[in-house]
Formats: C-alpha cells, structure tokens, sequence
C-alpha cells in the first residue's frame, strides 16, 4: 500500500523547558513511500524519526498534515483500524506469554465480522512463525530465547494480522554486530516475500543504505533527502546528508574557489567551472583521492592502515576541518609509506562543495 | 576446609542472633504448649500431654477471637488489595495533581493507629449526648442510628474491618502504583496497535505483569490480618472477650497479661495454633501464585 505524508507536522509541549514551550518533532513532512518498498527512515537520536513512525502508526496524532494510505485518509484513525502491524526497538514482547500466545495476541483482539475460527486463528500463527522461520520455538517463553529470535517473534506478531504497513523501530540496535547483519538480510527477504510496504527507522547509515529501496533522511524534525541510498551518496543535498552518510565518514576541507579553480590551502586543486569567487566548504568521499606523484593535493602522511582489498591512508593536511583525513585507495597504489608526505589528485565527482554558513549544496553548472 | 570456616565465622552473627531471638522462642513456646499444668510461680508441670489444646480449642472466647480474625481476613485483605488496585490505577492514569492524591492517600500510613482508632471511635460511637457523625448521616439517608462501637456484633465486625481496611490501603497503594510505574510502557503501545480493549490490556498485561507485587501484598495482608490486635484495641478497649471482638494474637495476650491472665501453657497453644494456621494459609497462597505469578 501506497503511504502519503501531506506536511506532516507534530510539535510536542514540554513543560520543563519554560523558555521554549514547544519542541517541534516533525516539520512540514511532504513525501510519498511507494508501494511495497523498504523505506529507511535515518538520523541522529532526536531527529524525529521514531514521532514520524509513531504517527503513521497512529500512537500519536499529528498536529497539522495528514497521512493516506492509498487513497484513504488515515490521519485520524486508531492504529487498529490503520492495518499496520509495528515492531519496538526492545520488541515489548509480553513476557508472561508463550511465543505462540504473543503471536496470537493481536489476532484475538479481532471483534464481531473479522473474528476467526480458533483453526484459521492457528493456522495463521503458524505461518507467521514459519515465515520467520521460529516454528520449533513456538511453546517457549521471550526470555528463553535469544535477541534475535526475539526480534523474529515481534515481527511474527506484526505480521499476523496481514497488515497493509509494517513498520519497524530501531530493529537492528539491540542485535550483536553479526546478528545485526543477518537480521537485516532477513528483514530484506520478509519484506520481498510479503511485498508489504515497510518502513523502519534507524541511526545506522550503513543499515538503512544496505536494505533499503529509499532512505529518508532527518535532521532536528526537518526531511533533508529523499531518495535511493546510491543516489543520495552520490549527490547528497547538503553537507550534514554528505557527512552522515559513507564510513569512513566524508573528509570536510575549508576552500576557497577562485577564477574557477577549487583552492584548498593555497594550493589549487581542481577546476570547478561555472562557479563564482567564493569561500566553501569543500567534502571529499574517502575513495575521491587518486595517490599521485605530481598530484596538486599534498599532505602529511601519518599512517597507512591494511585492510586487505584496499588501504586506508592517514593524513593531515592544514585546510583540513578534522584533524587526520583518510583515503580509501587500492591495495597496488603506490604510497611510500616512509615518506613524509603523498600527493593526490581528486575524484571530480567526489568532491562536493557546500555554502560554509547554510551547508547548502553549490553545484557547478556545466 | 579454610574457606568454609571463613563462612561459618561470616554467618556466626545471624545464625546467633536469629537462633536466639527467633528459633529458641519458637521452640520454647511449643514446650510451653505441651506441659500440662505448668505453675508460673514454682515453675513446675505435671506432665507432657495436649491437654492446652483440648482447652484452648473449647474456650468459647478462643473459638470467638478465631471467628473474629477469619472474618478479618476473608473481609479486609481481598477488599483491601482490590480497592488499592483501583485506586492505583487511577492514580497511574491522572496526570494532573498526582502528586497530591499521592500525598493524600499515603497520609494513613504515618499517622498513629491508636489515634486513629480514637477519631474512628468517636466518628461511630453512639453515647447519650451524642449519635456521632456516621450515625447522624445514616439519618440524613432515612436509616436508624446504631451504636457500631458497644452496639450489634456486625456493627462492630463493620467498623473493624472498615478500619483495617484503612489503615492497610496506604502501604499498598504506594506498592502497586510503583509496580504499575514500572511496566514499560511499549508493553501498552503494542497492545494499542493491535487494537486491545482497555479490559483485556488490564487482564492480559498489566495485572501479569504487576502480579509479583499484588502476590506479596496478598501474603503479607493475610499474615498482617491474622496478627490483627491492636486495631481492635484501638477500637473497642482492652477488654476484647467482653466486647466479643478478640482475635487470636488478642486471646494470646490475655492469657499472658490479661486479668484472668498468667496461662502460659494456653497463650503458647494458641500461638502454636496461630502458627499453624498462618503456615497453612500460605502455603496454600505459594501454591496458588506458581500458575498466576509470573516473574
């Protein structure tokens, strides 16, 4: 199912802060999740992200906008009535209750016409928990099992009602790093399977990219871009979307453009045509910089680290905002590691330049 | 060998204190319950038998402290665990001045039970001068005025329990909205996206989750009730047997203290039976909460 967000706004009151009185958690929201996609929601914590899944679930209401489903207008609707099915971050498994209990919780709450028999009502337990893949583990209580099996429970229990929306927060962070990869691939292969829209929330950018069809990313209530994870890594709309996005993060220059040549530290170091005499702040993606000899970019060399497929060069360089930047090159470059210093040449389409105040992007014009 | 001395030595002071405090009494008081015709003055007996029971079980006044205290209990720990659960709940579910009925309802429990028990007596006693104020407000609704104090035995059943119950609300209230407090809250967010009903999150949700406390409330309140004394003392003097509102820790003291007084042998029997009953009833309590606790 198609989801809308038509400015989609929700302030909070906070009655400790006197000054401010209003906290804006979502701010003017406009987009669209197509339907059957992964959608991504990504930020720092406080970004506003879990209020905007919170409000497609209905737990909160908006204070201004409205959200569809389809073409029906869901913004004033329970949760229940919304059909979306939701995963927590700690999973609020009850734990009191067997997995095959937790699972068929939501569908006894059904009344009147969408009531089932107890057979239909089992029958669909288990294919929820066979879709997860917990079948052996259904008489069992959440504590006797591990955190990703919890994780494939809750997510049994938010499927179990076909919902039209399944939505997922934060359902990665309370995973060990090698569980976390496996589970999001198995988030993947769910999502494909039931070809239910799915939108979850994360602060992991290599999370959301990996999985996702679109991320969306926040920053202090306010969308920054919308797009596929390649696209938006590529050609990020402003500095804070080009910095949280990439590890090793973006390396962050102070430049300056002059007579159409990008200068970083005096020295120029690439051409940027079309684009007017001005300060910038200047962003290069770890694998921007090409090793060379007579390169125009030279830094202090602090250490090359071996990763195996390729290294990663340790630098500083004085226009530099950070103090080391890294370069991600090839294995077979030629960096002499006892050397003093290394030169580079940029990647054009790597470097980004930015408005220094604003952190709006200045694209050259061709 | 070493280690397991050092254990010992660690444990010395409990095991003394609770052996000499505890384990030496209990075990002395059952002796007591066993010799028949014990003399406090020349400290002898004339043999070993269950005589103290057989009297103590056919003691009118016994048997009355023992009816006493089962409608104590069977009244005021249920209503009380009952009405404390309301109340919490509706505590949890205000925001505004929370904090004051918080207050409010805690009060009871750090005031002084004799003079609340004295404020009680002069709310519901009837004497010549005046019907007292419950009595006058029985008036207003077109009921006759009774005596609750020196009146009919369900009068006086009524006030007791009424005041136990009182008296017993705070300790619980402030138990059950922390445990209430306690329960995450995504626990309720996802029974809202499922569309649960307000009854079934409180059957199904929140009463397991609290269950623990609401156990140990339980216990606690049937053990507390059956050691009522010094409510009812409170309420209607220190000659229960004569007002016929004894309970059994009441008749222990009589026995010990009282002006027929100075039976050890009988007060021990008592006791022993007293322990007996309070071992049973809680048994049967852990028994019952192994399929509805969850921990």
């Amino acid at each position: 199912m198609k989801i809308q967000l038509q400015h989609l706004t929700k302030t909070f009151h906070s009655p400790g802060r006197k000054s401010s009185g209003e906290v804006v958690a979502v701010n003017d929201f406009t987009f669209e999740i197509p339907d059957g996609q992964l959608i991504g929601l990504l930020g720092p914590s406080g970004c506003g992200k879990s209020t905007t899944l919170n409000l497609i679930c209905g737990l909160e209401r908006p204070t201004g906008g409205k959200i569809f489903f389809g073409d029906r207008d869901v913004t004033d609707l329970p949760p229940e009535l919304r059909g979306v099915g939701m995963v927590f971050q700690n999973y609020a498994l009850y734990p009191h209750l067997t997995v095959r209990k937790n699972i068929l919780f939501p569908l006894e709450n059904l009344k009147g016409k969408d009531r089932l028999s107890k057979e239909e009502m089992a029958r669909r337990v288990d294919e929820a928990a066979s879709l997860v893949q917990i079948g052996e583990l259904l008489d069992r209580k959440p504590s006797e099992l591990s955190g990703g099996q919890q994780q494939r429970v809750a997510i049994a229990r938010a499927l179990v009602k076909m919902p039209h929306v399944l939505l997922l927060d934060e359902p990665l962070s309370n995973l060990d790093a090698r569980l976390r990869l496996q589970t999001r691939e198995e988030i993947r292969k769910i999502q494909r399977a039931t070809k239910i829209t799915t939108v979850f929330v994360t602060h992991d950018q290599e999370e959301a990219m990996s999985i996702s069809d679109r991320i969306v990313v926040m920053k202090e209530g306010v969308l920054q871009q919308i797009g596929q994870p390649q696209q938006v890594y590529d050609d990020p709309a402003n500095l804070f979307v080009a910095k949280f996005l990439g590890t090793p993060p973006i390396n962050v220059f102070d430049g300056q453009i002059q007579g159409g040549m990008l200068h970083l530290g005096g020295e120029a170091v690439l051409p940027v045509p079309g684009i007017p005499d001005q300060r910038v702040t200047v962003g290069i993606r770890p694998e921007g910089f090409l090793p060379q000899a007579d390169g125009p970019l030279s830094c202090t060399l602090s250490g090359v680290e071996v990763m195996g497929r390729d290294i990663s060069v340790v630098a500083s360089h004085p226009a530099c905002q950070s103090p080391t930047l890294r370069a991600i090159i090839t294995a077979d470059a030629p960096v002499d590691r006892s050397a003093q210093s290394v030169c580079f040449a940029l990647k054009p389409e790597k470097v980004f330049l930015f408005q220094p105040d604003s952190g709006c992007r200045i694209r050259s014009v061709p | 060998m070493r280690q397991e001395r050092k254990a010992w030595l660690y444990l010395l002071p409990a095991i003394l204190f609770l052996g000499a405090f505890l384990v030496y009494p209990l075990i002395d008081v059952f002796i007591y319950s066993v010799e028949e015709g014990y003399n406090f003055a020349s400290q002898t007996y004339f043999g070993v038998g269950l005589y103290n029971y057989s009297y103590v079980l056919h003691d009118p006044y016994f048997l009355q402290a023992v009816k006493n205290t089962f409608l104590l209990v069977i009244i005021t720990v249920p209503l009380s665990t009952g009405l404390a659960l309301v109340i919490s709940l509706a505590l949890s579910s205000i925001r505004p001045l929370r904090d004051l009925f918080q207050t409010i309802y805690f009060l009871p429990y750090v005031t002084n039970t004799l003079a609340v028990g004295l404020v009680f007596m002069i709310l519901f006693q009837k004497t010549e001068y005046t019907d007292g104020l419950i009595n006058l407000m029985i008036q207003w609704f077109g009921g006759s005025s009774v005596d609750f104090i020196e009146g009919p035995y369900w009068a006086k059943m009524f006030v007791l329990c009424f005041y136990t119950i009182w008296v017993v609300m705070p300790f619980k209230i402030l138990i059950l909205t922390s445990a209430l407090a306690s329960v995450n809250p995504d626990y309720y967010k996802a029974a809202r996206v499922d569309g649960t009903s307000k009854g079934r999150i409180f059957l199904r949700i929140t009463l397991p989750m609290i269950s623990p406390m609401v156990f140990y409330l339980i216990v606690t309140g049937f053990i507390g009730a059956f050691k009522a004394y010094s409510d009812a003392v409170a309420l209607f003097g220190t000659d229960l047997n004569a007002a016929g509102m004894n309970t059994i820790v009441g008749y222990v003291y009589d026995m010990l203290y009282g002006d027929s007084g100075g039976f050890p042998s009988y007060a021990s029997a008592a006791a022993i039976i007293l322990f007996a009953i309070v071992l049973t009833i809680t048994c049967i309590n852990l028994l019952v909460s192994k399929k509805h606790v969850h921990y």
